[in-house]
């Protein structure tokens, strides 16, 4: 802290131009704050209504409790609803990274006949709209006579988390300096150990970016599962159906807790990648 | 630590699966791309022990040519061997070399003891604290062994790249434009301490480089490389006094050509006709084909001196004084000769002479024995229009 000492001798500046100058500086803070406000209402709202002491229905406030977090299960069917949600999220970052990850390593790293027509085909699950991915998946599963379900879920969700990887992991490998391996190589690293110990150390935090993208995908996927689930309740299908009736406080504390979550894990990742790069 | 250990008498340590040490033979290399010649039939030899430079402009294939030592590229044609041992087809961690990469491609995710030890661990040697500890202390930067390469100047950068491939005792150091990304004053300083540590550790350097300055104050020997070839190979000294080439004598340096015919000649000497004032000169010193040539003479070689004034050697008469450079050490003027060239002369302020005038009507001199003559045939111009500061690649 400095010590502010008034110098009589120093010219006043009059008071419109200080404001002027004052919101000059602080521009893009103000807009800043409105931005952010805008952002987290609806996360706020969310979180205050989870500790609403509400009935049924939960649109009115009618005052404050702890219950809902105290018995996050109470509502019927939403902790089935949500083991699904991280089953089928699990599973498919699980597979979508690995596949991704590989697909990544084939067109950013190596040249072969189709590369470019790969690129630009692995772009098409993010362009098309989820409803016509959907319905397709669903006619596919049925003319296999696949019955709509687990299994098929997880391959749909497989199916558009691999596009989110693979351009994920790209970004990062196409950052990656080939000297870096070429130095490895150079240093008595033969192929193996020089992806073991070079390539994918310099790679992880790019795949662990794309395997929360992946699984945050998955997660809150509503449309395709919707059609691929059957009778599979997912927690979207669940907050879906609910809605009808009056969503639980229930699934607000999953909710907010989701939205914690995924926000101490950001923190964490900042907090490990500024102390690595200290 | 251990006892005893002392660099002089410490065992070289094992390099598997090649153990080849020894002169490096490059046979016939070329390196194609499309019908793009990288490389255009190279032959050269690097003697063990020496510190020899590849010099040349961007793109001349001295990095290729480099890369492919280093086994990072494989030659189209030719072969390229360790001693004895053929090594043109082995993987690059299969050969007892090591490189100083180009912006030194330190691991970013590693600790510089890591970076230092990662050649070592791959070969599972046993002292590895010992032998990084030993060669952060050459290049003096033991107190850094824990922190990041991010965490670095470029300067110690430089250096611990330098150590992570000497750590190795390699047969043969590959360094590439190694101080390219430093600055000015700091070159200097690695240029002298690069030097040193090949003296001090023994190895093979190979120092890959456009900078014409740098290869000379390092270097043994300067193989000059232009299209894929190399133009001239020699000492510095050699290839400053004695290019072959208009190439070579443009490149390194600055070079006075002037168009002249053979005009006869006397047991060791030939008399050169330059524009109709006749010159002498030695006749191992022209590299012409026929009657056809250049006289080269370098700058400072060239004495300048009032009309009328007593005047040694060769002279040529004419000439006005068209530009004045004072730069203290010495004195740079630009003469324009009666055949419309200009002549570019560094005169040393020793000698107590005011400067000549601007429009002066002067007469150049020097000793026929400076002057060096190249085939009539070449562009007068090669080696001068490439930018030096240019990267390679």
């Amino acid at each position: 802290m400095s010590v502010k000492i008034k110098d009589a001798s120093v010219p006043v500046i009059p008071f419109k131009a200080r404001l002027s100058r004052w919101f000059g500086r602080n521009l893009l803070r103000i807009y800043m704050v409105f931005g952010f406000t805008y952002l987290f209402i609806p996360v706020a709202y969310t979180f205050a209504f989870s500790f609403n002491d509400s009935g049924k229905s939960n649109l009115v406030w009618k005052g404050f409790t702890f219950r809902n977090w105290q018995n996050p299960c109470g509502a019927p069917e939403v902790c089935t609803a949500l083991g699904n949600s991280i089953k089928i999220g699990f599973l498919a970052t699980l597979f979508s990274t690995i596949l991704g990850t590989l697909i990544a390593f084939a067109i950013g790293r190596y040249k072969f006949k189709g590369r470019s027509t790969s690129n630009l085909l692995i772009f098409l699950p993010m362009a098309t709209p989820e409803i016509v991915l959907g319905a397709s998946l669903l006619s596919l599963f049925l003319v296999f006579k696949i019955n709509p379900g687990f299994w098929p879920t997880v391959i749909a969700h497989v199916m558009f988390c691999i596009s989110f990887v693979v351009v994920t992991v790209k970004a990062r490998i196409a950052s990656l300096d080939p000297r870096l391996e070429q130095a490895a190589m150079d240093l008595y690293a033969n192929e193996i150990e020089t992806f073991r110990r070079v390539t994918l150390p310099l790679v992880a935090p790019g795949i662990a970016g794309a395997a929360l993208l992946a699984f945050s995908l998955s997660f809150d996927d509503f449309i395709i599962t919707n059609f691929n689930s059957g009778t599979l309740i997912t927690f979207p299908k669940f907050v879906y159906v609910s809605a009808a009736r009056g969503i639980p406080a229930q699934a607000n504390v999953i909710g907010s807790a989701m939205f914690f979550l995924a926000l101490a894990i950001v923190v964490a990742g900042q907090l490990v990648n500024r102390k690595k790069s200290r | 630590m251990g006892k005893g250990v002392s660099a002089g008498t410490r065992q070289l340590v094992s390099i598997e699966p090649i153990e080849a040490r020894g002169d490096l033979r490059l046979t016939r290399i070329t390196k194609s791309y499309g019908d793009f010649k990288a490389v255009d039939d190279l032959t050269l030899t690097i003697p063990k022990g020496s510190f020899f430079a590849l010099l040349g402009p961007s793109g001349c294939g001295k990095t290729t040519t480099l890369r492919m030592v280093a086994g990072l590229e494989e030659p189209t044609v030719g072969s390229i061997h360790l001693g004895e041992t053929d090594i043109t087809t082995t993987r690059a961690y299969q050969r007892p070399i090591n490189t100083v990469f180009q912006n030194y491609a330190l691991f970013p995710h590693l600790t510089i003891f890591e970076n230092i030890a990662f050649g070592l661990r791959r070969r599972g040697i046993k002292d590895v604290n010992e032998q990084v500890a030993k060669v952060l202390s050459l290049v003096e930067l033991p107190h850094l062994a824990d922190r990041k390469p991010t965490q670095l100047s470029g300067g110690q950068q430089q250096r611990i790249a330098l150590a992570r491939a000497i750590v190795n005792r390699p047969a043969l150091l590959l360094l590439d434009e190694p101080l390219g990304a430093l600055d000015l004053k700091l070159r200097r300083q690695m240029q002298i301490e690069l030097k040193w540590i090949q003296r001090e550790v023994g190895l093979t350097f190979v120092h890959v480089t456009h900078d014409q300055e740098e290869a000379m104050t390092m270097a043994d020997t300067i193989a000059v490389m232009s299209e894929g070839k190399i133009e001239q190979m020699g000492s510095p000294a050699d290839l400053y006094d004695n290019p072959q080439t208009t190439f070579v004598a443009n490149f390194l340096g600055q070079s006075n050509l002037i168009k002249g015919r053979i005009d006869g000649g006397d047991g060791d000497n030939l008399v050169v006709d330059l524009f109709g004032q006749k010159i002498a000169m030695p006749k191992s010193r022209s590299h012409a084909i026929d009657n056809s040539l250049y006289a080269g003479i370098r700058p400072e070689k060239f004495r300048i001196s009032r009309v009328g004034s007593p005047v040694r050697g060769n002279t040529l008469t004419g000439g006005r004084v068209e530009d004045v450079s004072y730069i203290g050490v010495s004195t740079q003027y630009v003469v324009a000769m009666p055949w419309g060239q200009e002549l570019m002369i560094f005169e040393q302020n020793d000698d107590g002479v005011p400067p000549f005038d601007k429009d002066e009507e002067v007469v150049i001199s020097w000793e026929p024995g400076f002057t060096f003559g190249l085939r009539g045939d070449e562009d007068i111009e090669a080696g001068t229009e490439v930018e030096p500061e240019e990267q390679a690649e």
